[in-house]
């Protein structure tokens, strides 16, 4: 009598369409998929270690490298934390500004994940389509901090600088174009009858399934629930904007395509009235206590040098207690958890990676499929290895 | 105010004895409860006051600081009625484990083991309680406060670091 055995396949860390350093070990029988095993850790770097040995001001340069296609919005989490710690106001400009910049970022990592997603399922023209959008706002980036990826730019209490002045423009015009782009890439996909294919029906995980396994951000609306961070437990003024959640119906892959792409219509949406709002003003609170000093003080006072190396060296005590600020990052709920004893340093920060918990689903979405389908569900998920290792 | 949330009520009223401490700060509610009593006050949470997604399982670790060395902290968040609930439970050194939480909420899966691979916490009961973000053979848990910023066997790093 003829037995069949599963065979064990090794896939990763080095694997083009694991997305980094993701090593998955599968048991195979024949082509369909009966266990997944994920291996991680290849890129930890111990953020939350070297986080309780620095200043708070110190610290923010770690969270550019976690998720590294979208920094800002790791800024601007850890930032919020910081600040509701501190009880700190942030002035109107400095807070618009950041939405701007959170926002753009959302459309950029969308714009990775759409790239490699389709990459990975094999169309390849998106891919250089969206990366020559993307460049645009890595440009945007470079403008305002200097750098294309560790922008290192927010600060607590507002913004290391103002923006410079061609800024506005820049931002208009490719929020102006933006929505065109997107209908080409639509044009390349939504009806694109292999896309479909490989799409519909894919990584199909349910509501309830998708909440016990923690799963935020997109990926949970595509499985139909209707919870956005921005809208239900908004910061950083988000209340103030208008923009509609996109919800799936699904829970499949394809759902969770359009969902993303809704969403990047919407974020074009919330810049442009960002834009709108837009007033001059100062970029950053008048907390001395806390905020570094404007530079002009710091070079031409003796003051402000002294504020300068005292905020630089010694940074802020901050009082003893506990926060948790969550943002809606581009991949999913992303949280700072502080825990200060009355220093300098935190006691304790720990970071709520949003890929770590989402791609702990990937078992629940992809056994019973086809090996092939396995990298559709891996880019569905949108997972960067950098925030998940930390 | 933290009297008033609909949480603390609840719980105040049905595991009276277990409540060790209640604190709100910053408009956010901790509540930190015996271990003894834990599982059955995260299934309580769950099930009859719609806690339904478990945004966050760490720990801190309070060297020298508190009696209790480590602090297991549970962030429960009610998609229904969108606010947040912290939960805490002392752990001590000497009985350094705790039941798990995975069989409440299935995320607990992996962020226990994490748990488990940098703090040194055993989850009683945990389906695969391997090491997550370490490698399999490393000695040690990172995220304690007795363990070196640098590793180990290293020297320890002479520039400034603050």
């Amino acid at each position: 009598m003829a037995t069949t055995e599963t065979m064990t396949l090794n896939m990763g860390p080095q694997h083009p369409s694991t997305h980094g350093v993701l090593r998955l070990v599968l048991e195979l029988d024949g082509e369909v998929i009966v266990k997944v095993t994920p291996h991680i850790g290849f890129l930890h770097r111990g953020v939350e270690k070297l986080a309780e040995h620095r200043t708070y001001h110190q610290i923010l340069p770690l969270t550019d490298r976690l998720d590294y296609l979208a920094p800002m919005s790791n800024n601007l989490g850890y930032i919020l934390a910081v600040e509701k710690l501190m009880a700190v106001e942030v002035p109107e400009r400095a807070e618009t500004i950041r939405i701007i910049m959170a926002e753009l970022t959302r459309l950029e990592s969308h714009l990775v994940w759409l790239a490699c997603h389709a990459l990975d399922i094999g169309a390849m023209t998106v891919f250089i389509y969206a990366f020559r959008e993307r460049e645009t706002v890595m440009e945007t980036y470079e403008l305002i901090s200097g750098a294309r990826m560790t922008s290192n730019f927010f600060r607590v209490g507002g913004l290391s600088q103002d923006v410079p002045e061609e800024f506005v423009k820049k931002v208009s015009d490719f929020i102006d174009s933006m929505p065109g782009y997107l209908d080409q890439y639509e044009g390349l996909l939504t009806t694109n009858p292999i896309w479909l294919k490989r799409t519909i029906g894919n990584g199909v995980i349910s509501a309830d399934d998708a909440i016990d396994y923690g799963i935020t951000g997109p990926a949970l609306r595509g499985s139909g629930v209707d919870w956005d961070l921005r809208r239900d437990n908004s910061y950083s003024g988000y209340d103030k904007y208008q923009f509609k959640v996109p919800v799936g119906e699904n829970c499949d892959t394809f759902d969770r395509y359009k969902v993303r792409l809704v969403e990047m219509r919407e974020a074009c949406k919330i810049v442009r009235q960002a834009l709108d709002k837009l007033k001059p003003g100062p970029v950053l609170a008048d907390c001395p206590q806390v905020c570094y000093p404007p530079k002009e003080n710091v070079y031409n006072s003796i003051e402000g040098l002294i504020h300068h190396f005292k905020i630089a060296s010694e940074g802020f005590y901050a009082p003893e207690g506990e926060v948790y600020q969550g943002v809606e990052a581009p991949k999913g709920e992303l949280g700072f958890y502080l825990v200060s004893d009355g220093g300098n340093k935190p006691e304790r920060m720990r970071i709520r990676p949003p890929s770590f918990v989402n791609l702990q689903a990937i078992e629940k979405m992809s056994v019973g499929s086809m090996i092939a389908d396995l990298v559709a569900v891996i880019g569905t998920l949108d997972i960067v290895l950098g925030e998940i290792d930390r | 105010m933290a009297e008033n949330n609909r949480a603390v009520l609840k719980l105040k009223e049905k595991f009276t004895t277990s409540i060790i401490d209640v604190v709100e700060f910053r408009g956010e509610v901790t509540v930190t409860v015996a271990k003894d009593a834990i599982i059955e006050i995260l299934s309580f949470l769950k099930q009859s006051l719609q806690y339904n997604l478990l945004t966050d399982l760490t720990a801190v670790d309070y060297l020298g600081k508190k009696e209790e060395r480590f602090m297991m902290v549970y962030l429960l968040y009610s998609i229904p009625n969108k606010d947040r609930l912290r939960i805490k439970t002392p752990v001590a050194e000497a009985d350094c484990r705790i039941p798990t939480a995975s069989t409440v909420w299935r995320t607990a899966n992996w962020l226990e083991r994490e748990v488990y691979d940098l703090f040194g916490i055993t989850f009683d009961g945990h389906p695969d309680l391997r090491r997550i973000l370490m490698t399999d053979d490393w000695v040690g848990h990172p995220l304690r406060k007795d363990y070196p910023l640098q590793g180990p066997d290293r020297e320890p790093y002479k520039g400034r670091l603050s």
